[in-house]
């Protein structure tokens, strides 16, 4: 009963919370997580009330946490790639008309002197003008944004006002105070010596169009570009996110300055990752071939020091590498100057950059190729190598003859998963190189050793522009290529349910 | 043992011994280099692989206990690498264990109930393992942002954000536990259930205890990615106190303040536990890796 209890007791707080957020989210206008958290409180609710769904119970939480972590993000994304959202168009229409609305500038024609003067009870702004003077009653002043009222007076408060280095050291508070007169003035401080009237910057017109009230120009809402434009074109900065259809994409495609460092990453992530492959698969199949070879001994030891670069977190091996390749003070240079005279600068020359990756990559995973080789040549007959010795073949011919024609089938998915893991190899790229050398006439930032991912990453979080609509444009088409290998790996894999 | 031998044998096996060795040599370089790095006084001190005056500068700041040297100067730790490492184990272990509960727990549905659309769900899962989070960390930035102006500890710079984001990580893991149950004979959840036991009691006292070995490694897999996890983590998380070790290690590295020393020892440090954790337990994880295909 008690049980019972408890179990209903804690679905009705558990969905309260998660109501009391969805509320929350709707009002701020963000619909589309509103609608994320309610699909997924409704089917909890569902899942865990229903008996026909008992089964369901048990795979919610799993795919609940996959739904909210990889798949909506990755709509999320998609969606994102057609907008234009990125750091000057990060608001909504409403956030950005408030914002522009609340904006207000200081008017040269009030301006009254101030002086400021210390009482028992607190601070008093007296206001100098030429026909009427004002005062603040005694004020406690805290630095941010406070207000305080304004009546008119005969004269100055009694005593010595501030002298300017007290006044400076005031500055934080006095600037952050709003002094309202009794007909519903406005004035703030306007410099170490005189406040003045500030007047909201904007008016909106029942046609939806802001007049500048210090210029006089006028401004209407282009829904295409996501910004407030003057008969002139010129913008208002902040604009807000709205949908462009394709404008990402063809950027991609037409604007020289991106479509040229796209195509070069392009080839090189596909370069980069088909390399990697081949190179750990041929260094890993090698070792496999030699510790299964019966006459070696002492088999447990080559294991163990073959396996370590694969055990070391990787990355803690990729920063080891980045100080080791150091031009001036990293110890491969050293040796390299030692034995050759030379001094290859791996972090500013592209193909040399390159062959850094390629080498510390193949470092990182040769072990994993060898232990997946070792694994299957136990699964190949002894006596196939038998005949072929009788036959005087040599290991060449057994290995194109009998191991990779027996291998390569069950091998290939998991090539395909390791291509499709270098395809995105963020890691490697951000702690080795960061990208580097740049791509010279690239708008976006974009490196000669940068993948696709990491230059997405680049575009998204490290530029100034913080271009989230082209960096979602192109992890959507990086998306593609992934789905389809994960596609091709399923069939080929032939995974039985 | 092979009946028919080549007369060579007896060199080839000599040469792929000096092959191997010579090859190991190289391979082990980085890793022997950075220990005797981290012993090595100064950040830019070149020298041989073992140091000619051995120092303990390194380990000291590694170990947050500020250095003074010979000539009285005291270096301050740069970075709170323990503090880092402890970030680390208590988002790994935190993680690791709710992916372990809720990855058995779905498992076991998957192995042994029938219900709609399963098979679709398996094959999907395993789809979109595949795709990496750094594509879609706009997103995650977003829906964390958002989350957290509600509910504070799972918000941007919080460790429970990045706890939470490696739960969408599980499909690897309910696909590895699923595997095993699906060797282990049903028979006797059976006869319980005939005898009145509920589906939950077969599953947690008869099942459960047989698959103890498969729970390990999963809890050692899943720990280990999330030590290694960076790029989630770079982004969600902002404080140099927040950080773990994998976003923070790369701090020592910058052009502008660059202490290969103390790296060093930070890496020799906090990489040894982790190195050898793994090659304790290689034979169960190398199973597990192998068939997701994950880590290049």
């Amino acid at each position: 009963m008690i049980r019972v209890f408890l179990k209903w007791g804690a679905l009705a707080v558990l969905v309260a919370a998660a109501l009391y957020l969805i509320l929350a989210l709707y009002l701020q206008r963000e619909f589309v997580f509103a609608m994320l958290f309610l699909v997924l409180t409704a089917s909890a609710v569902a899942v865990f009330v229903s008996k026909k769904l008992y089964a369901h119970r048990y795979i919610f939480p799993a795919i609940a946490g996959m739904g909210l972590f990889v798949i909506f993000p990755l709509m999320y994304t998609v969606g994102i790639g057609f907008t234009n959202y990125s750091a000057t168009n990060l608001l909504s229409f409403e956030q950005v008309k408030d914002n522009l609305l609340s904006r207000t500038y200081q008017s040269e024609a009030v301006r009254y002197d101030f002086s400021t003067y210390r009482t028992d009870e607190g601070y008093v702004l007296y206001l100098e003008g030429e026909q009427q003077s004002l005062a603040t009653p005694p004020l406690e002043l805290a630095s941010g944004e406070s207000r305080a009222p304004l009546f008119p007076v005969e004269s100055a408060p009694a005593g010595e006002p501030l002298q300017i280095r007290d006044i400076i050291k005031l500055r934080q508070e006095l600037s952050g105070l709003t002094l309202v007169t009794d007909d519903n003035r406005e004035l703030s401080q306007a410099s170490l010596r005189s406040f003045a009237a500030i007047h909201p910057q904007f008016t909106l017109h029942e046609n939806g169009t802001l007049t500048n009230n210090q210029t006089g120009e006028t401004y209407f809402p282009n829904h295409e570009i996501g910004f407030y434009v003057n008969g002139k074109g010129e913008k208002l900065v902040p604009g807000w996110t709205v949908n462009i259809g394709w404008a990402n994409y063809v950027k991609v495609v037409t604007d020289p300055s991106i479509s040229g460092p796209f195509l070069q990453i392009f080839i090189w992530t596909l370069s980069f990752a088909v390399a990697t492959v081949i190179f750990t698969l041929a260094l890993g199949l090698l070792l496999a071939n030699l510790l299964q070879w019966e006459q070696i001994r002492g088999k447990g030891f080559y294991r163990t020091m073959l396996i370590l670069p694969y055990a070391v977190p990787a990355f803690i091996s990729i920063l080891v590498f980045k100080g080791l390749f150091n031009q001036n003070f990293g110890e491969i240079n050293l040796v390299l100057e030692g034995l050759f005279g030379v001094r290859p600068d791996w972090f500013s020359d592209p193909a040399l950059a390159r062959t850094m990756i390629l080498i510390v990559n193949t470092w990182l995973g040769y072990p994993y190729m060898m232990l997946l080789c070792m694994g299957l040549l136990q699964a190949i007959p002894k006596d196939l190598y038998e005949a072929s010795a009788m036959d005087g073949a040599g290991p060449i011919n057994n290995l194109f003859n009998i191991t990779l024609p027996l291998i390569i089938k069950p091998l290939m998915p998991l090539l395909i998963a390791s291509f499709a893991f270098n395809f995105n190899n963020f890691v490697l790229i951000a702690l080795l190189t960061g990208g580097a050398p740049d791509i010279i006439g690239a708008s976006t930032p974009a490196g000669t050793t940068d993948l696709l991912v990491s230059y997405t990453y680049r575009i998204a979080f490290q530029d100034s522009g913080q271009n989230f609509g082209l960096a979602a444009a192109i992890a959507t088409v990086i998306f593609l290529v992934v789905g389809a290998l994960s596609l091709i790996n399923l069939k080929l894999s032939k995974v039985k349910v | 043992m092979a009946m028919v031998q080549p007369r060579s044998t007896k060199y080839r096996v000599l040469a792929s011994h000096i092959g191997m060795l010579a090859f190991i040599a190289v391979i082990l370089f980085p890793l022997l280099m950075v220990i005797s790095i981290s012993f090595r006084s100064g950040n830019f001190a070149a020298g041989s692989l073992l140091p000619e005056n051995p120092s303990l500068e390194h380990w000291y700041l590694a170990l947050g206990i500020p250095y003074t040297d010979a000539d009285g100067v005291t270096t301050q730790p740069p970075f709170p690498v323990l503090l880092w490492l402890w970030n680390s184990i208590k988002v790994a272990v935190v993680s690791s264990v709710l992916i372990l509960a809720l990855s058995t727990t779905s498992a076991y549905a998957f192995a042994r109930m029938r219900f709609s659309g399963k098979g679709f769900v398996l094959k999907s899962m395993l789809i979109f393992q595949m795709f990496p989070p750094v594509l879609s960390l706009v997103a995650l930035y977003a829906l964390f942002d958002q989350i957290g102006n509600h509910v504070s500890w799972l918000g941007l710079n919080t460790h429970g954000a990045v706890i939470v984001a490696s739960l969408g990580g599980m499909a690897l893991h309910i696909w590895t536990i699923k595997g095993y149950f699906d060797s282990i004979d049903r028979s006797l959840e059976e006869a319980a259930i005939v005898d009145g036991a509920t589906t939950w009691q077969a599953f947690r006292y008869i099942l459960l205890p047989l698959s103890v070995p498969i729970l390990v490694v999963v809890f050692i897999l899943a720990f280990i990615m999330t030590i290694m996890e960076y790029p989630m983590a770079s982004v969600l998380l902002v404080d140099t106190d927040k950080l773990t070790l994998a976003v923070g290690a790369q701090q020592y590295l910058y052009e502008q303040n660059y202490l290969w020393g103390d790296f060093a020892a930070a890496a020799v440090l906090s990489g040894l536990p982790i190195t050898v954790i793994f090659l304790y337990c290689q034979k169960w994880i190398v199973g597990g890796l192998t068939a997701g295909g994950v880590k290049g």
